[in-house]
């Protein structure tokens, strides 16, 4: 009986779930009429505006990554070492992000750094690119930290330093060659996180005016019509990528590990 | 009939067979153990008398009823368990009242019930704490206190103790036997520990394999035990080997050494016997039936005893002697003599 | 010799968290400032609580009660539904690789949101999405002619919840795991029946798990955007939808207003997050 209602739950979810899926797969294969065919597909990958778009999210993506890991390895495993008592506060500011909608933060961006501003940012392609690249760290700020933090915890991070320094590392060897490898998981699954928060966002790109995948998605919607779905299974698809991604690197490193 | 009976009771899932024709009758107020090394089926017994586990075949009766198909709540079976299972969102009180409320009892008996029990277990001054807020010792105690409240018929333990500290554990035993004699309750109490089952019950039972090898008393069990495993599992055993001269007579030979055995032996004339003795029922002064040449070769000081092991001829003899302050100790490396008497030993089948 | 012991009491240590306290306080602390002081002041400069007070006009109020609608329903849903799937998940007998199957496929769904959400969306149920058409042709169902809108309230709550119950999922089966089986079986030796059991213990103990989450997922519906402007063209009147439009052109009029919007958006999600935050701490002093 218990059994029925269980299965009875997941088969509605399942269908609730795959209906979508599938309506937008199929939705993707009916460009050409009567017939089944990769032609919506073609026609996104051929599109010129596509290519700069997609690229320009993807380098963002990789850049936010890194300037997110730039930002917050350093930090946890200071704070942890050395100002454990600041560690309810890194708590809290890192989970502002999600407190704030962000379409708020970007509105304090346009307004803080617009042109007349003490610090304009706006004024310039380049200086917008990376306010829009600070957006994108905001917002990927309460996963990257709470990755690297629970990363960090799990290894004994004093005596590992105490261990280096005794050798006579230097702080960046230590971060770089001891603390690093050992948070690579945990800094990896936050990358991959990052990724699939990126790639689509619309808002930041938006109302920043870059010409982002995200903007480029709802103008696609717009003005196109098979289109939007095959981007949206390919959106899809990234985003299952980036979540195996994530499996696969927590699994490989259950089995390096010592047990313990 | 016992007043908690099973008999013939198995359970298999599916093709492990975990539990294999126990038998067991305890009386009314009847501490017993169920003693086992892990994997045993020592919990799958008490979960299936609890009610969380269908025999595959066999009975449980309580008080002459048969409960074998009961649930768990229609059997007014009181359990504690290992850990974690007091309710964390209610208080101390509510807790221990928690089987009461059920039974839908009128709130002021239960709260004059619930201070009862809280004094039971000398905790009075906690009834508005959280399950949170106290030490694991001391949530044991309210595990006891709130199984007990309802009063029912037969209380299950099962390892209420291996998660507490040493120091905890030995006060801890002494207070639940108190409590279980002040009661009167029937018991079943689950444990690994040898010194546990022994120190507190009634009889025990020893399991391996699923059934029940012997059941008895703790003087008998640990004195008589009736087989190798038995002999082995409770206590620490020396093995020694014997050639047997006249099984009828009970004769045999230990390193060319006659000796005569008190009860006759199965077994062929000229086939190799082995024979069990205590540690402590060796001795390195006095009389004996039998004195073998040894050597010591490693001693262990553990405070009111001293532990040794002593190399003879044909492998190595533990044995314990009293910490006598002004006889000191032999060395190692000194040549001695180990003296029993052939009552002691144990022969194994 | 003074001056030494000044420069070694000097908070050395601080130098080290010094990048990121920089970072967060230009990119999330000042902007979020300036938007919350935008909203007392007036164009002078001056402290003022008129922005406020504007802020109760009826297209501004409806924007925020239907924000607030949108979000709790969505919220509700996604959490009854999501907490029947992590029960079926946990306590149903199915196999346990379903487990990890359904846990993975949260991970995707949870964050397969916005634009490319509204596309699936459209693609199923627009006018001629698979499903629309699948229920014309094959039942003879004509949803439209049934006075279904994609656009409307129910058909926005429809697509918020395709990202609500994946997160649901994800955030209340480490607590329903946490739920030990030794308490079912207390419960059930001291003679209480299952619905007693629900009631008494397992209920009350995931309670402030429950409660955290829902608002979590209220904040989290309260603040996107992406899916219904790509659904909608930003054409429907709910906050952060007012707030957009807002910060692209001045449509209200009133650039202080847009503040004031904002702030009322972040006092929203604030109050909520607390909540969860509140329940999450309890939840865990229970799930040790
Ligand atoms: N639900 C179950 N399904 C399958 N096998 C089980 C189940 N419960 C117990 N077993 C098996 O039954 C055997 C006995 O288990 P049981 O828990 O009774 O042992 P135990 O004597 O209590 O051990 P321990 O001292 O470790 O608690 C074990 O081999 C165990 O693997
Ligand atoms: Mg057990």
């Amino acid at each position: 009986m218990k059994r029925f209602w269980a299965w009875a739950a997941i088969g509605v979810a399942a269908v609730y779930f795959f209906l979508p899926l599938l309506g937008m797969l199929e939705f993707s294969l009916k460009m050409r009429r009567g017939e089944y065919s990769l032609d919506a597909y073609a026609s996104v990958l051929g599109d010129p505006q596509f290519q700069a778009s997609f690229g320009y999210s993807v380098i963002m993506a990789g850049l936010t990554i890194v300037f997110g890991v730039l930002i917050v390895v350093p930090t946890v495993f200071w704070v942890r070492l050395k100002l454990p008592r600041l560690r309810p506060v890194m708590e809290f500011v890192t989970l502002l992000p999600l407190v704030i909608p962000p379409i708020v933060i970007v509105f304090g961006y346009v307004r803080l750094f617009n042109t007349s501003s003490w610090l304009p940012l706006t004024g310039s392609a380049l200086g917008t690119d990376f306010l829009l690249l600070c957006g994108y760290a905001v917002l990927s700020l309460p996963y990257m930290y709470r990755a690297v933090d629970t990363g960090l915890a799990a290894i004994d991070l004093r005596t590992l330093t105490e261990a280096a320094q005794s050798l006579g590392a230097g702080w960046i060897t230590v971060l770089a060659r001891v603390i690093l490898p050992n948070v690579l998981v945990a800094v990896l699954s936050g990358a991959f996180l990052t990724f699939a928060i990126v790639i689509g966002e619309y808002v930041f790109a938006a109302l920043l005016d870059r010409p982002a995948f995200g903007p480029y998605l709802v103008w696609a919607g717009g003005n196109k019509a098979y289109e939007p779905a095959a981007l949206a299974v390919m959106t899809f698809a990234l985003t299952w990528g980036c979540m195996a991604l994530i499996q696969a690197v927590t699994r490989f490193s259950k089995h390096t590990r010592m047990p313990r | 009939m016992a007043y908690l009976d099973l008999s013939a009771l198995e359970k298999s899932y599916g093709a492990n067979h975990v539990v294999k024709s126990f038998d067991l009758g305890i009386e009314q107020g009847e501490f017993v153990s169920l003693l086992g090394p892990s994997g045993c089926g020592k919990t799958t017994v008490l979960r299936m008398v609890a009610g969380f586990e269908t025999p595959s075949a066999g009975a449980i009766r309580i008080g002459g009823q048969e409960v074998t198909h009961l649930r768990p709540n229609q059997r007014n079976i009181g359990m504690v368990f290992q850990a974690y299972a007091l309710f964390p969102n209610l208080t101390v009180a509510q807790n221990v009242g928690f089987g009461l409320k059920i039974a839908g009892l009128p709130s002021r008996e239960i709260a004059l019930r619930v201070a009862d029990m809280l004094e039971l277990i000398g905790l009075p001054e906690m009834g508005s704490r959280y399950p949170f807020q106290l030490s694991g010792g001391q949530q044991q105690r309210v595990a006891l206190a709130r199984a007990l409240a309802p009063r029912p018929r037969v209380l299950l333990l099962d390892e209420p103790l291996s998660a507490l500290d040493a120091k905890i554990r030995v006060s801890l035993r002494a207070e639940i036997r108190d409590i279980q004699r002040k009661l009167g309750i029937t018991t079943i109490f689950v444990t690994h520990d040898q010194e546990e089952a022994l120190s507190m019950s009634d009889r025990v039972v020893v399991m391996n394999g699923g059934r029940a090898e012997q059941v008895g008393a703790p003087f008998e069990v640990y004195n008589q035990p009736k087989t190798r495993f038995v002999a082995n599992f409770v206590g620490t055993l020396n093995a020694l080997e014997a050639i047997v001269t006249d099984p009828g007579a009970g004769k045999v030979t230990i390193q060319g050494q006659p000796l005569r055995l008190p009860q006759a032996v199965q077994a062929q004339a000229g086939a190799v016997l082995t024979l069990a003795l205590r540690p402590e029922a060796v001795h390195l002064h006095g009389d004996g039936d039998i004195s073998l040449p040894a050597r010591i070769a490693e001693l262990q000081f553990m405070g009111s005893v001293i532990r040794v092991n002593a190399e003879h001829a044909m492998g190595v003899i533990k044995l314990d002697l009293f910490n006598k302050p002004d006889t000191p100790p032999p060395a190692v490396g000194e040549d001695i003599a180990l003296r029993f008497w052939a009552k002691d030993l144990i022969a194994l089948d | 010799m003074t001056s030494s012991r000044l420069w070694r009491s000097l908070p050395w240590n601080g130098l080290g968290v010094l990048p990121f306290v920089l970072f967060a306080v230009l990119f999330l602390l000042l902007p979020t400032a300036h938007i919350v002081a935008g909203a007392f002041v007036d164009a002078a400069g001056g402290f003022t609580l008129k922005n406020i007070f504007n802020l109760f006009r009826p297209e501004i109020i409806n924007a925020f009660w239907l924000s607030i609608r949108l979000s709790l329903t969505s919220a509700v849903i996604g959490c009854g539904i999501g907490f029947a799937i992590a029960l079926a998940v946990v306590f149903g007998g199915l196999p346990r690789a379903l487990r990890g199957v359904v846990m993975t496929f949260s991970g995707v769904t949870s964050n397969f949101a916005g634009v490319p959400l509204a596309f699936a969306y459209v693609a199923t149920l627009g006018r001629v999405g698979f499903v629309t058409v699948l229920l014309r042709d094959w039942f003879g169902v004509n949803l439209y002619a049934l006075g279904f809108n994609m656009i409307s309230f129910w058909g926005l709550t429809a697509a918020y919840v395709f990202f609500q119950i994946p997160l649901m999922v994800l955030i209340i089966t480490p607590a329903i795991d946490g739920l030990r089986r030794e308490w079912r079986e207390a419960a059930e030796v001291l003679g209480a029946s299952n619905a007693q059991y629900w009631r008494l213990v397992a209920l009350p103990v995931l309670a402030p798990s429950l409660l955290g989450t829902l608002a979590l997922l209220f904040a989290n519906a309260f603040g996107a955007v992406a899916t219904a402007i790509a659904l909608t063209g930003s054409l429907l009147s709910i906050a952060p939808i007012l707030l957009f439009n807002q910060i692209r052109g001045d449509v209200l009029g009133d650039p202080h207003l847009g503040y004031a919007l904002a702030f009322a958006m972040i006092v929203i999600t604030g109050v909520s997050n607390g909540v969860y935050v509140v329940m999450r701490a309890r939840a865990e002093r229970w799930l040790k």
